[in-house]
C-alpha cells in the first residue's frame, strides 16, 4: 500500500471570468521513503496540488478527489480537527520563500518547537533538545545560540535550513517541498538539495519535491511526474524518463537544459514556443497541441489531438498522456548528466 | 524619525494615508481616470453606494448653500418672541409654517439650518484651500529637496502635530474675537499637517521618477518641474486630503462655535445652534438633534466622497 | 540603535522647546495683554499699573526666558483668576483628565481591536460591513454632539448615569464613551488592514502547515504582528484625546484640565492657558516617544538592529 494514493484530484477556483480548473484530475502515488518530483512550469497546478494535499487550499477553492488516501486513511473524510493533527505531525511542508515563511516576531526556537509541542510529542526540554539536534543535522553551527535568534538575523540559505529542520521536528512520514531552492543562490541551492536528499535517505521520509527545473530533478528524484496545464502528462522512474522521454512537452523541457559537454558553446538554448492554454473553463482535447512540435511540423494527425488523451501505460511504470507517445521525434534530446 | 511614527499615526486618522499615497504614485491619475471611475463604480457595488451617497449629499448641500435665499421659508434672523420654541412639524404641536420649529428667540429653525450650510461649506472649503496651499508647499519642498530642507520641514510638521489643535484654536479664536473670517484663517493655518505629510511622501517617490529626472537633465527650471511635473501627479492624493480636511475643518468650526469661541451669534452656525439649544435639550431634544444630524450628515457625506475617491485611485479597491 | 535613540530624544527636546515658545507667544502676539487683563472699563493708569505688575513692560525675550526658567521648575506663575498658583491648579485637575483619557483609551482598545480582527477574519461579511459603518459613523460624529446625545439618552431618559459633574467613576462612563468613540475608527481600521495583510503572509501558511489550531494561528502568529502599529497608534491617540478632552469635559462639566483650560480662555487667564497647552503638548511628545519604544519592543527587527 502506497503512503499517499491520489486519484482524480481536482481543484477549482472561482475567478471573475468563471471557474479556473487549476488541477484537472491528477493521479499520484508516493511510496514510503520515496522521493517524487513534481515538475512543471509556473501555473501548471503543482503548487495547488501540494496545498490540496496539505489541506491548506484558499477557502474559496473547491477540491474533489476520486481517492485521497494517506496511509490508508481517506483525507477527504477527516474532520478539520483530525486533519490538523495530521498536518505538521505526519505530513510537513517546506515553502519556496525562506525570507518570508518564518514569523518575524518569534525566535527560531519558539517556531521550531511549536509543532512538536502542539502534537504533544514531549515537553519543552525535549523539544529544545530535538531542535538543537536537528539544527546541527541540517548544518547550522552554534545551534543552541541560534534558538534565541530571530529570522531576520539569518541569511536566506540558513533560513531554508531552519525550515527543513522545522519540517523534520515531528519526524513526519511525508514532506512536501514546494520549490525550496528557487529563491536561493545557485551554490546554496546545491547544498540544500544535497541536504534534503541525504536527510530523506537517512530518515526514510517520503518527499514530494516540487520544481520547475528538470536539472534539479535528475539529481535527487526516484520518480518524476511532469505536470502541464493542471494534469500529469508523463510519469516514470527518473532514469526511464531521461532515457526515454515520451511526451513532446517533456522532450521540450529536457531540451531547454544545457548539457555540459553536449550543448555546443554559443548554440541557442531551446525554448518551447507558445503559451499555456487558459484553464478558465473546460479544456477540450490535448492541452499541449497548440505548442506541440509534432502537430506543428505535421508529423501526426492533428485531428486526433482534438480528443483528450488518457494517461497511458507505455512500459512498466512509465505512463504518458499523448496519443503519439510512441512516436519518436527526429530530434534526439541531449541528456543531462545523472548525478552519482 | 520623529516624523515617521507620529505622522503615520496621525495620518491613519485618514485611514492608511501612507498606503494611499504609495498607491497613488504608482497610478498617475489623468489619462484613464474616467474609464477607471466607470469601471470601478459599475463593477463594485459597495464602493458605488458610498461614493454615490457622498456625491449626492455633498452636491445637495452645495445647491442648498447656493440657493439659500430662495429655499429658506423665512428670514433666518427674524425674531418672533411670541412664537418661541415651536416644535417641528412631526410633533403634535408642530405646524407647517415652521417645518423644523423655531428656536428660543422664535427664529425659523429650517431657515437657520439652510443658511448654516453656507457657513459650514465656506469654512470647510476655504480653510482646506488655505491649509492645502501651506501644507502642499511645505511637503513638496521637503520631499523634492530632501536633506536639510526635509529635516527642517519635518521638524515643523512634528511640532505642529504636538500642538493640541482644539486648545490652540480656542485660545487664538478667543483672543482674536471670533468672527467668520478669523475662524477660517485660523483653521487654515492649523490644519495643514496632513497635506504636508502626504505630499511629502508622494513627492519623495516622484523625485526619482524617469520623467522628473528627464526634465531635470533637460535643464528645466525648478518651479517648472515642481508645478508641471510633480504637482499634477500628487493631485489625486491631494484631492482626497482636501475632502478629509474639509470635514475636519467643518467639525472643528462647529466645536469652536459650540464652545462659544468660534462664529458668534446671531450667525446660524450649526455648532452654535447646538450650543444655544443645550439649555432646552432635556425637554425639547430636537433643538440639538436637528443641527447635530445636519452636521453629521454633511461630514459623513464628505468622508464617504473622500473614501470613494481614494478607493478609485488605489488599485485593488478597499483593503 | 544608540545614536537613533539619542537623535530621537534630541528632536523631542527641540519640539518641546519650540512648543514652549509657541505657547508663550500665542498670547503675546495677539494684542496688548495688559489691556485685555484690565478689562474694558479700566483707566489708562490701571492698565499701566497692570503692565508693571505683571512684568509686561520688559522685553519679550526676557519675559519668555523668565517664564521658561519657571516652567522648568514647574512654576508657571499665579492664575489671574484663582487665588492659587497655576501648578497647584494643574496638579489638582490632572487626575480627572488622565482618568478620562485612560478610560477612553481602554474602551477604544477593547472595542476596536476585537472588531478589527473579526472584520478581517470575516472579510466582506455583514460583520465587516457593520464594523465599517461603525467606523464611518464615528469619524463623522461631532464629539460634543455625541456627548450631549449620550446625556439625553442615558442620563435624562433612562436615568442610568449622572449627566454631569465630577465624582465617582460613574461620572466618567459617558464622557469616556464619547471620547473613546472618537479614537476607535482609526484603530479599528488599522487593525483590520493589518490583519488582512498578515493573514495573507507566508508565515501564516507555515503556521497552518504545522497543524496549529486556528486560535493559535490567529492570535499567536497573526495578531502579534498586526498589532504592532496599532499599539503605536494607541499611544498617539491618547495624546490626541488629552487635547480633545477640552470639548468633552465642558460638555459633561467634568472639572479636569480641559475644563480648566476652557474656563481660563474665557477669563483671559493667560498663565493657565499657556501652562495647559504646554503640558498637553509634552504629554503628546512623551507618548509619541513611548510609541516608538513600543514599536521597538514589539518588533524584533527594530529591537535587535
Amino acid at each position: 500500500m502506497p503512503l499517499l494514493d491520489v486519484q482524480d484530484l481536482r481543484v477549482d477556483l472561482p475567478v471573475e471570468a468563471g471557474t479556473l480548473h487549476a488541477v484537472r484530475g491528477i493521479d499520484l502515488s508516493v511510496e514510503r521513503g520515496e522521493m517524487l518530483c513534481l515538475v512543471g512550469e509556473s501555473g501548471c497546478g503543482k503548487s495547488m496540488t501540494s496545498l490540496a494535499l496539505m489541506g491548506l487550499l484558499p477557502r474559496r477553492a473547491r477540491l474533489s478527489a476520486g481517492r485521497l488516501d494517506f496511509d490508508g486513511e481517506s483525507l477527504t473524510a477527516l474532520s478539520e480537527r483530525r486533519r490538523g493533527q495530521l498536518r505538521g505531525r505526519r505530513m510537513a511542508m517546506i515553502f519556496q520563500e525562506p525570507m518570508t515563511a518564518l514569523n518575524p516576531a518569534y525566535t527560531l526556537g519558539n517556531q521550531l518547537c511549536e509543532a512538536f509541542l502542539r502534537h504533544r510529542l514531549g515537553n519543552r526540554r525535549q523539544a529544545r533538545e530535538r531542535a538543537i539536534e536537528l539544527l546541527e543535522r541540517v548544518g547550522i553551527s552554534a545551534a543552541a545560540e541560534r534558538l534565541a535568534q530571530y529570522p531576520h538575523q539569518l541569511s536566506g540559505g540558513l533560513r531554508q535550513r531552519v525550515m527543513i529542520a522545522m519540517a523534520l521536528m515531528c519526524d513526519p512520514d511525508l514532506i512536501i517541498a514546494d520549490e525550496p531552492t528557487t529563491a536561493l543562490d545557485v551554490t546554496i541551492q546545491a547544498q540544500i538539495l544535497r541536504l534534503l536528499r541525504d536527510l530523506q535517505q537517512e530518515m526514510g521520509t517520503a518527499v514530494i519535491f516540487i520544481t520547475h527545473d528538470l536539472g534539479v530533478v535528475a539529481r535527487i528524484a526516484d520518480r518524476v511526474a511532469v505536470m502541464y496545464a493542471g494534469e500529469v502528462i508523463e510519469t516514470a522512474l527518473t532514469q526511464a524518463l531521461y532515457a526515454n522521454p515520451s511526451h513532446p512537452y517533456t522532450r521540450g523541457l529536457l531540451s531547454c537544459i544545457p548539457a555540459p559537454g553536449k550543448t555546443p558553446p554559443g548554440s541557442r538554448l531551446q525554448a518551447i514556443p507558445g503559451v499555456v492554454p487558459s484553464l478558465v473553463g473546460e479544456v477540450e482535447g490535448c492541452a499541449f497541441r497548440n505548442r506541440c512540435p509534432l502537430v506543428r511540423e505535421g508529423e501526426v494527425d492533428a485531428a486526433r489531438c482534438e480528443h483528450t488523451p488518457e494517461l497511458r501505460r507505455l512500459t512498466g511504470d512509465h505512463q504518458a498522456r499523448c496519443h503519439y507517445a510512441e512516436h519518436r521525434a527526429a530530434t534526439r534530446v541531449a541528456q543531462p548528466e545523472l548525478s552519482p | 524619525m520623529t516624523v515617521s511614527t507620529s505622522t503615520t499615526s496621525r495620518a491613519s486618522r485618514a485611514p492608511a494615508a501612507g498606503g494611499r499615497a504609495r498607491a497613488l504614485s504608482e497610478v498617475p491619475l489623468p489619462p484613464t481616470a474616467w474609464s477607471r471611475v466607470t469601471r470601478k463604480v459599475f463593477g463594485h457595488r459597495g464602493l458605488a453606494i458610498g461614493l454615490a451617497i457622498g456625491l449626492v449629499c455633498v452636491g445637495l448641500a452645495v445647491l442648498i448653500a447656493l440657493f439659500a435665499p430662495l429655499l429658506a421659508p423665512h428670514d433666518p434672523y427674524f425674531q418672533d418672541i411670541s412664537n418661541r420654541m415651536v416644535p417641528p412639524v412631526w410633533h403634535d404641536k408642530g405646524s407647517w409654517t415652521h417645518v423644523l420649529g423655531t428656536d428660543k428667540l422664535g427664529r425659523d429653525y429650517l431657515s437657520r439650518l439652510i443658511y448654516g450650510t453656507r457657513i459650514s461649506l465656506t469654512i470647510g472649503l476655504v480653510a482646506a484651500l488655505i491649509s492645502g496651499v501651506i501644507g502642499t508647499t511645505l511637503g513638496v519642498l521637503a520631499g523634492y529637496f530632501g536633506g536639510r530642507v526635509d529635516a527642517f520641514i519635518s521638524y515643523i510638521i512634528t511640532t505642529r502635530l504636538a500642538m493640541p489643535v482644539v486648545l490652540v484654536a480656542l485660545a487664538l479664536a478667543s483672543l482674536t474675537g471670533g468672527s467668520l473670517t478669523t475662524v477660517i484663517v485660523l483653521l487654515g493655518l492649523l490644519l495643514w499637517d496632513r497635506f504636508a505629510v502626504v505630499s511629502r511622501s508622494v513627492t519623495q517617490q516622484l523625485r526619482d521618477a524617469e520623467y522628473v529626472y528627464a526634465a531635470r537633465t533637460l535643464g528645466c527650471s525648478l518651479p517648472y518641474i515642481l508645478v508641471r511635473e510633480v504637482l499634477p501627479n500628487i493631485a489625486g492624493a491631494l484631492i482626497v486630503v482636501i475632502t478629509l480636511e474639509m470635514a475636519h475643518a467643518i467639525l472643528l468650526e462647529a466645536t469652536l462655535s459650540f464652545l462659544g469661541m468660534g462664529v458668534q451669534p446671531p450667525l446660524p452656525s450649526w455648532g452654535l445652534m447646538v450650543a444655544e439649544g443645550k439649555a432646552y435639550m432635556f425637554f425639547q431634544p430636537w433643538v440639538i438633534a436637528i443641527p447635530g444630524v445636519a452636521l453629521f450628515v454633511l461630514v459623513l457625506a464628505i468622508n464617504l466622497l473622500g473614501d470613494g475617491l481614494r478607493d478609485l485611485n488605489a488599485p485593488g479597491g478597499r483593503h | 540603535m544608540g545614536t537613533f535613540i539619542v537623535r530621537r530624544l534630541l528632536v523631542a527636546l527641540g519640539v518641546a522647546l519650540t512648543i514652549s515658545v509657541v505657547s508663550f507667544m500665542l498670547l503675546h502676539l495677539s494684542g496688548d495683554l495688559a489691556t485685555s487683563i484690565a478689562g474694558p472699563e479700566a483707566t489708562a493708569e490701571q492698565v499701566a499699573q497692570i503692565r508693571v505688575e505683571y512684568g509686561l513692560d520688559r522685553p519679550i525675550v526676557s519675559q519668555y526666558l523668565d517664564w521658561l526658567g519657571g516652567a522648568l521648575q514647574f512654576d508657571f506663575g499665579r492664575s489671574y483668576y484663582y487665588q492659587s498658583t497655576v501648578i497647584d491648579l494643574i496638579v489638582e485637575r490632572m487626575p480627572i483628565t488622565l482618568t478620562l483619557g485612560g478610560l477612553a483609551l481602554g474602551l477604544a482598545v477593547c472595542i476596536s481591536i476585537p472588531l478589527g480582527v473579526v472584520a478581517a477574519l470575516k472579510r466582506d461579511s455583514w460583520v465587516d460591513r457593520l464594523a465599517l459603518l461603525f467606523a464611518v459613523v464615528g469619524q463623522a460624529m461631532p464629539s460634543f454632539w455625541f456627548g450631549l446625545t449620550l446625556i439625553v439618552v442615558f442620563a435624562v431618559t433612562l436615568k442610568w448615569l449622572p449627566a454631569a459633574g465630577s465624582g465617582g467613576l460613574e461620572h466618567f462612563i459617558l464622557p469616556a464613551i464619547a471620547l473613546g468613540y472618537y479614537a476607535t475608527p482609526a484603530m479599528m481600521r488599522l487593525t483590520r488592514t493589518g490583519m488582512l495583510e498578515v493573514l495573507e503572509s507566508d508565515y501564516i501558511r507555515t503556521a497552518r502547515a504545522k497543524g496549529l489550531s486556528t486560535t493559535s494561528v490567529i492570535f499567536k502568529h497573526a495578531l502579534r504582528n498586526a498589532i504592532i502599529p496599532v499599539v503605536a497608534l494607541a499611544a498617539v491617540e491618547l495624546g490626541f484625546m488629552l487635547g480633545g478632552s477640552v470639548v468633552i469635559e465642558s460638555v459633561f462639566s467634568l472639572g479636569g484640565l480641559g475644563q480648566l483650560a476652557w474656563d481660563a480662555i474665557s477669563r483671559n487667564d493667560y498663565p493657565v492657558v499657556q501652562a495647559v497647552v504646554l503640558i498637553i503638548a509634552l504629554f503628546y511628545i512623551v507618548l509619541t516617544l513611548l510609541a516608538d519604544v513600543a514599536n521597538a519592543a514589539l518588533d524584533p527587527r527594530i529591537r535587535t538592529r
